[in-house]
């Protein structure tokens, strides 16, 4: 069930892509608006949508570490959502939700939590997830000069240490694709691994396309984006307490964004167009 | 445990209570384990009956993902526990016989009477105090990001393992370096007198006299210290080192489920367990010892 959901899911997103270019695709029709209407909401605090991120939280997801400007693409998505579902931006409180805690047994502290996070079956057993977001490709970020510069093929990237952030679906990239002759180095934070790049301890590090993006261009100066992988079909969510009706109502409002191109018109804004990014296959 | 028990030179045993012993029968071992029965019951009624429970189970407890977590699942690219906390026991290994000398040198420094040696003093004191007074963590922080950035040749390559076990060295060769120095001097001034009055030299009497003597009232706080050693492997993975933690967390970041962090507490207990036991053992017949020869 999960695993038609999820595929669901996904065409829903490729069908959303394709939308930009055929406005005829109508946005579903709001069924049981009644419950979700802005008053019949359950909240964690009435009259108030509690979104939770991890501090620090990095561009462009989320910019200057600041989630209450509203910018960067998950912070401009959560305040659209909020609106759709009737709350001001005053009415948005944020909470700081670290990754590891996010899915803890018990309660949440809060409504939804929006941090990059990847909807995989096994995680599906502990909180539930909306439709996706965004759709995730993987990235290679190495220095200027590297020798892994200008590698086009899964072949020519086996033979060099990589780095990536504990409890990314990098890693996991990293060992069931890439499969490097030498063990890949996990760090804390992705700062933690650009250090660790700059040092030579690493010689590239595995992101998301577009944090390696955003690092080669304007984030860490003389690094280089080789390029991305192939797409694993591997997409955010947002992440809910399990069973929480709420999911449900936020579905509705992210499939009117697909279908009306907000999203897509998020992503231009605050993401960059990898098209044009080389695929290493 | 095998209920109250005596030992050879007739005091309690420390874990069967004050009272307690092998002569009182059947009786102290009856009350003793309804005592411990209640007990565990009661502990174990308060969390399996606590509202949240099945979802705790779920979430710390899922034999699965303990079994999962423990070997590792190649094919989705998650390392297991059990072989990553090898890494753990051979940093333990290594960094324990390098602390027990470094240790030994500094403390036997900070003694060395006489003005000429008052730099060697002054470097011993100094090395302490910044050490013992560093969080560990951020000694590692710091030789793991900051050696590597200094790009000096030989140095500067090393594997993140070195520069974590380096930094676990230092700091706990300067907590051990006090442990020692509290032993040399809580043996009498006379002993020394005495080596001396002998004609041993200096040198000769430290060695032969004071530091046996001193080294043997020590053994039990410095297994102590490695109990804490041990566990504080696990902060190497700041460095990107995946040891048994790391190993946990991973599986625990990609499944959504902890179990994976009481499987990796497990084999951390299971390998301080004996440690703990065998510090008991030694502290218990030194005490014999001493109370059979009537000295302090």
């Amino acid at each position: 069930m999960r695993k038609i959901l999820a595929t669901l899911a996904v065409s829903g997103l490729f069908l959303a892509a394709c939308a930009d270019d055929q406005p005829s695709v109508t946005p579903p029709t709001a069924t049981g608006s009644e419950a979700c209407a802005k008053e019949n909401l359950p909240l964690l605090t009435r009259g108030q949508l509690t979104i939770a991120t991890d501090d620090p939280s990095f561009p462009p997801w989320i910019i200057k570490n600041d989630p209450t400007n509203g910018k960067g693409f998950e912070g401009a998505l959560a305040y659209e959502v909020a609106e759709r579902l009737g709350f001001s931006a005053s009415e948005v409180e944020w909470v700081i939700e670290p990754f590891n805690k996010s899915y803890a047994p018990g309660p949440k502290d809060f409504d939804f939590d929006i941090n990059n996070i990847s909807v995989t079956e096994e995680r599906e057993q502990a909180v539930d997830f909306s439709d996706g977001y965004y759709d995730l490709t993987q990235a290679l970020l190495v220095l200027e000069g590297s020798p892994l510069e200008g590698a086009t093929t899964l072949t020519e990237v086996k033979d060099y240490v990589y780095g990536a952030q504990v409890g990314t679906t990098s890693l996991t990239f990293i060992n069931t694709v890439i499969q490097p002759s030498q063990q890949a180095k996990v760090f804390d934070t992705t700062s933690d691994a650009k250090s660790a790049l700059k040092n030579g301890s690493v010689d590239g590090l595995i992101l998301d396309l577009p944090t390696a993006y955003y690092e080669a261009t304007i984030g860490t100066k003389g690094s280089a984006l080789v390029g991305q992988f192939p797409s694993t079909g591997e997409h955010l969510g947002l992440l809910f307490e399990e069973g929480n009706p709420l999911r449900d109502c936020v579905n509705e409002v992210l499939a009117d964004m697909k279908g009306d191109g907000t999203l897509s018109t998020l992503q231009d804004e605050w993401l960059a167009d990898y098209l044009a990014v080389l695929v290493i296959q | 445990m095998t209920g109250p028990s005596v030992d050879e030179a007739g005091e309690p045993d420390p874990l069967s209570g004050h009272g307690g012993s092998r002569l009182l029968g059947n009786r102290g071992v009856l009350i003793s384990t309804a005592s411990t029965v209640i007990f565990f019951g009661a502990l174990a009624l308060i969390v399996v009956l606590a509202p949240g429970f099945k979802s705790v189970r779920e979430g710390f407890f899922d034999w699965a993902a303990m079994k999962d977590s423990l070997l590792g699942v190649p094919e989705e690219g998650l390392p297991g526990i059990a072989p990553s906390f090898l890494l753990n026991v051979e940093v333990f290994l290594v960094a324990e016989v390098l602390i027990l000398v470094l240790a030994l040198v500094v403390a036997v420094v900070r003694q060395i009477p006489g003005p000429v040696f008052f730099p060697f003093r002054l470097v011993a004191i100094m090395y302490t105090d910044l050490f013992r007074g560093t969080p560990l963590l951020l000694v590692i922080y710091i030789f793991g990001f900051g050696i590597p950035a200094l790009q000096i040749r030989g140095l500067s390559t090393q594997d993140e393992v070195v520069y974590g076990t380096a930094a676990l060295v230092l700091s706990y060769a300067a907590y051990v370096s006090e442990v020692y120095r509290a032993g040399i001097e809580s043996v009498h001034a006379s002993q020394m007198a005495a080596a001396r009055s002998l004609g041993l030299s200096r040198w000769q009497s430290l060695r032969y006299v004071v530091l046996p003597q001193a080294i043997r009232r020590v053994i039990p706080p410095l297994l102590n210290d490695f109990v804490s050693l041990q566990k504080d492997t696990a902060l190497l993975a700041v460095l990107g080192v995946i040891e048994a933690a790391r190993a946990a967390q991973i599986y625990s970041a990609y499944r959504f489920n902890y179990s994976s962090f009481v499987v990796s507490a497990f084999l951390f207990i299971l390998v301080t367990i004996p440690l703990a036991r065998f510090t008991d053992h030694l502290i218990e017949r030194d005490r014999r010892r001493r109370a059979a020869r009537g000295a302090p």
